[in-house]
């Protein structure tokens, strides 16, 4: 009660100009930085080459995937190595209607999420009982098992095969138009109405009562919280944002398999909102992006040098991604976004 | 209590980072040489193909679980090609192999084939390794109408012409594998308890599939499966051997053969093995049967691998009087001793499927486009360092059509009977082929 008054007293009396409704409006405030990171990306996204942005497209895909991540990390302190099997859920919803109901694609998307968040909401009624390393565990065995599925169903699910979804370009944007382009787009254009969505749930009551859960569960137990709902809509949250990235990765891979959705790819998640820093959607960008640059970045740089062409030197970029990992975990222990905000902190008090 | 907690938890995410490092992904490449030659009515006719040079790319398993032995590959076919380079290369230019390491990763093969199509812009795919890993990039390449030549994998899945109609195999597909092996044994082994070890995947299910065709039913009493990812097999041996299997049929990767006969051996069960051919170089077999027993002792591995029966689409490497095999030895020489590489059957695969890349760019003509490429494997490649001929046309873009049956004695592959050819029906006769395998030319090079 009494920090509703207080919010109430902070709130200006008098409107201060046209974008006041931006201060006030949660909504408002995302939308525009949406906007804003639309036009960005368009541009970046004409700028670059068809392989860039067929990288731009794969960024995409892996961002959204670890800022469901994140937020269920970094906000509701449940952990999940078991999100790479949620992708699976989305990539092979999505390339069933593909080939099977031949669903507009914009359908497809977000039927997929949708499927993912369903399981995720069977698997977050277990796990919301479960803590720290079993449920770290209980995810663990998720992710292990779920893509044999693929081969025990084979007829239904293609085996080691797996699935073709193949987008093409829509007719308006003329015959010569890069597919890469497309998928970028395409990509980024449902990575963005996710954030938005998470955006905006972050900064809801759901949001900070994930926090209080966090920080204190007896606490927010006796502040009469629903723990056990509370917990089962992170996974559902983050169960969704990984499916919709899976969907994303199918899109611009153009199948889906068992060996698209590995266990590493799970831990890589978890790399990533590390790497980012935890609990902030602007730290899944970095670690989303790291995750997929650096390494291709390393690639090169060693295939300039002639390294890399047998097993001895071909491990030399991995190894130096292994270090680039270590190093910004040891400089930013809070993930770069964390490391950035102190940055920002400690100047704005100089 | 707050901090505790997630100290605690930042504790468990930052140990599982670093575990995701060991497999962490990247990738990279090697080029031949690319001075400059060749005549002046050579232009740049296609994407790749320049006035003095070609620039092929492939992925390859350079690091992870698949890279033991076929690390060796791309090496060795580039090897091939500087050979040709030195030597006038092809109607003067020389190729250019850019090969991107994939860890044996679909989603780093999407990446890696993006690059070489989109951004290198490479003339054609050549020999991407491994079925899941090229499945998951065959329709773009087809999409982007690149030629995608002599995948190095034996999938019946590269027999599409309809579907893929720019992707060929090359190997002897598992199908047929699968049937040659059957019919030997079903003919040297009659009445004997028969049991499946596989790899659970379209190579083990394919090669199964060709067993199936030839061996009796009533014969088979035991099938398991393996998943490559998990190594502990002895559930799966201690079956066979309940079920009282007298002969193992093994679909395996080479890493799996070995287990399969550590496991074997530690459960006291001594059946007669028969492997086929991507699971049973005895030198790289022998390598990993003494690194995983731990044990140094000179003729370890050999020992083990005495009496394997397995199948051979090219010449045994022990037979020196082979003519391709002293070429590529030759080769092997002066390209790859100086790799620390074994003179096996993965630097024989990498020569000779190189070779063949030679002979189908010398019929694509002096100014080839990418679909001149496709229409000389259409029209079919004359059998050279195989030991059966290429199924190649347009209608059959599967490769190599058959083998012989060996036994590996004293850590060399004996071949044993003639070279069976078939197809990949379930009826299509197996038949000798007693045609005499053709001699590799003096030049080491194949003529245009």
């Amino acid at each position: 009660m009494t920090s509703q008054v207080t919010e109430q007293v902070e709130v200006p009396a008098a409107p201060r100009g046209r974008l006041d409704w931006l201060n006030r409006s949660t909504l408002g405030r995302h939308l525009a930085v949406a906007v804003a990171g639309a036009v960005i990306l368009y541009l970046i996204s004409v700028g670059l080459d068809a392989y860039r942005d067929y990288l731009m497209a794969e960024v995409a895909a892996t961002v959204v995937a670890v800022a469901g991540l994140t937020v269920l990390i970094g906000l509701s302190g449940q952990i999940s190595i078991g999100n790479g099997a949620f992708m699976a859920i989305g990539g092979y919803t999505g390339a069933l209607l593909f080939s099977h109901l031949h669903w507009p694609l914009a359908l497809i998307i977000i039927a997929a999420a949708l499927v993912a968040a369903a399981v995720g909401a069977i698997f977050g009624v277990a796990a919301a009982r479960l803590h720290g390393p079993y449920l770290a565990g209980a995810t663990l065995m998720f992710a292990v098992a779920l893509p044999f599925l693929a081969n025990t169903f084979a007829n239904q699910l293609g085996g080691d095969q797996g699935l073709g979804f193949f987008v093409t370009t829509p007719a308006f944007l003329g015959v010569n138009f890069s597919l890469q382009r497309w998928q970028a787009w395409v990509n980024c254009a449902a990575g963005l109405i996710a954030f938005i969505l998470l955006a905006n749930l972050i900064r809801s009551k759901v949001g900070r009562s994930w926090r209080a859960i966090r920080d204190d569960e007896i606490a927010a137990a006796l502040a009469g919280l629903n723990i056990a709902r509370l917990k089962i809509l992170a996974f559902v949250v983050s169960a969704a944002a990984a499916g919709l990235g899976g969907v994303l990765l199918a899109i611009f891979n153009g199948t889906v398999s068992p060996s698209l959705f590995t266990l590493n790819l799970s831990i890589q998640l978890l790399t990533a909102a590390v790497l980012g820093g935890l609990g902030t959607l602007a730290g899944s960008i970095w670690g989303g992006a790291l995750l997929v640059i650096v390494p291709i970045y390393l690639e090169d740089v060693a295939v300039g040098h002639g390294f890399a062409s047998q097993s001895t030197s071909a491990a030399i970029p991995i190894l130096a991604y292994g270090v680039v990992l270590i190093i910004v975990m040891l400089a930013f222990p809070r993930g770069i976004q964390g490391g950035l905000n102190r940055l920002i902190k400690k100047k704005g008090s100089a | 209590m707050i901090r505790s907690h997630s100290a605690r938890l930042a504790g468990v995410v930052a140990g599982l980072a670093a575990l995701s490092l060991v497999a962490a992904a990247c990738s990279s490449s090697s080029s031949g040489g690319s001075t400059s030659g060749g005549s002046s009515k050579l232009t740049a006719s296609a994407p790749g193909i320049t006035a003095t040079t070609i620039t092929i790319g492939s992925h390859q398993p350079l690091t992870g679980i698949a890279a033991p032995g076929y690390d060796e590959i791309a090496p060795s076919s580039n090897a091939y090609f500087q050979y040709v380079n030195a030597h006038g290369g092809i109607y003067g230019r020389k190729i250019v192999y850019k090969y991107l390491n994939d860890q044996y990763n679909p989603t780093i093969t999407a990446t890696d084939v993006h690059q070489l199509i989109l951004q290198d812009g490479v003339y054609a795919i050549f020999n991407g390794l491994g079925t899941p890993t090229h499945l998951a990039v065959a329709p773009f390449i087809n999409s982007e109408h690149v030629p995608d030549v002599f995948v190095a994998s034996g999938c019946e899945c590269w027999n599409a012409p309809s579907t893929l109609p720019d992707t060929f195999g090359w190997q002897l597909d598992y199908i047929r594998e699968g049937k040659i092996l059957g019919a030997y044994i079903a003919q040297h082994f009659k009445g004997k308890k028969i049991g499946y070890f596989y790899q659970d995947d379209e190579f083990g299910q394919d090669g199964i599939k060709g067993l199936n065709y030839e061996i009796p039913k009533s014969q088979v009493v035991a099938e398991e499966s393996y998943d490559p990812t998990n190594t502990k097999i002895a559930p799966q041996v201690a079956a066979l051997k309940a079920k009282g299997a007298q002969v193992v049929v093994s679909f395996s990767v080479p890493a799996f053969t070995a287990l399969l006969k550590l496991t074997m051996l530690g459960l006291k069960y001594n059946p007669q093995l028969v492997v086929s051919d991507v699971g049973s170089d005895a030198i790289t077999l022998a390598g990993l049967l003494a690194e995983f027993a731990k044990n140094k002792t000179a003729g370890f591995g050999n020992s083990l691998t005495q009496g394997i029966i397995t199948d051979g689409y090219l010449p045994s490497l022990g037979d020196t009087s082979n003519s391709w095999i002293a070429l590529f030895h030759k080769i092997y020489e002066q390209y790859l001793v100086k790799k620390k590489f074994p003179f096996d059957g993965n630097v024989l695969y990498g020569l000779a499927v190189g070779y063949t890349f030679v002979q189908a760019m010398f019929k694509a003509g002096r100014n080839p486009t990418r679909q001149d490429l496709i229409n000389a494997v259409n029209a079919g490649i004359p059998q050279a360092s195989a030991v059966a001929p290429f199924a190649y046309s347009a209608t059959d873009h599967n490769g190599i059509t058959g083998a012989y049956i060996g036994i590996i004695k004293n850590g060399a592959l004996v071949q044993t009977t003639p070279v069976y050819v078939t197809d990949d029906t379930p009826t299509g006769a197996i038949t000798t082929y007693s045609s005499p395998q053709p001699t590799a030319p003096k030049s080491g090079i194949p003529s245009p």
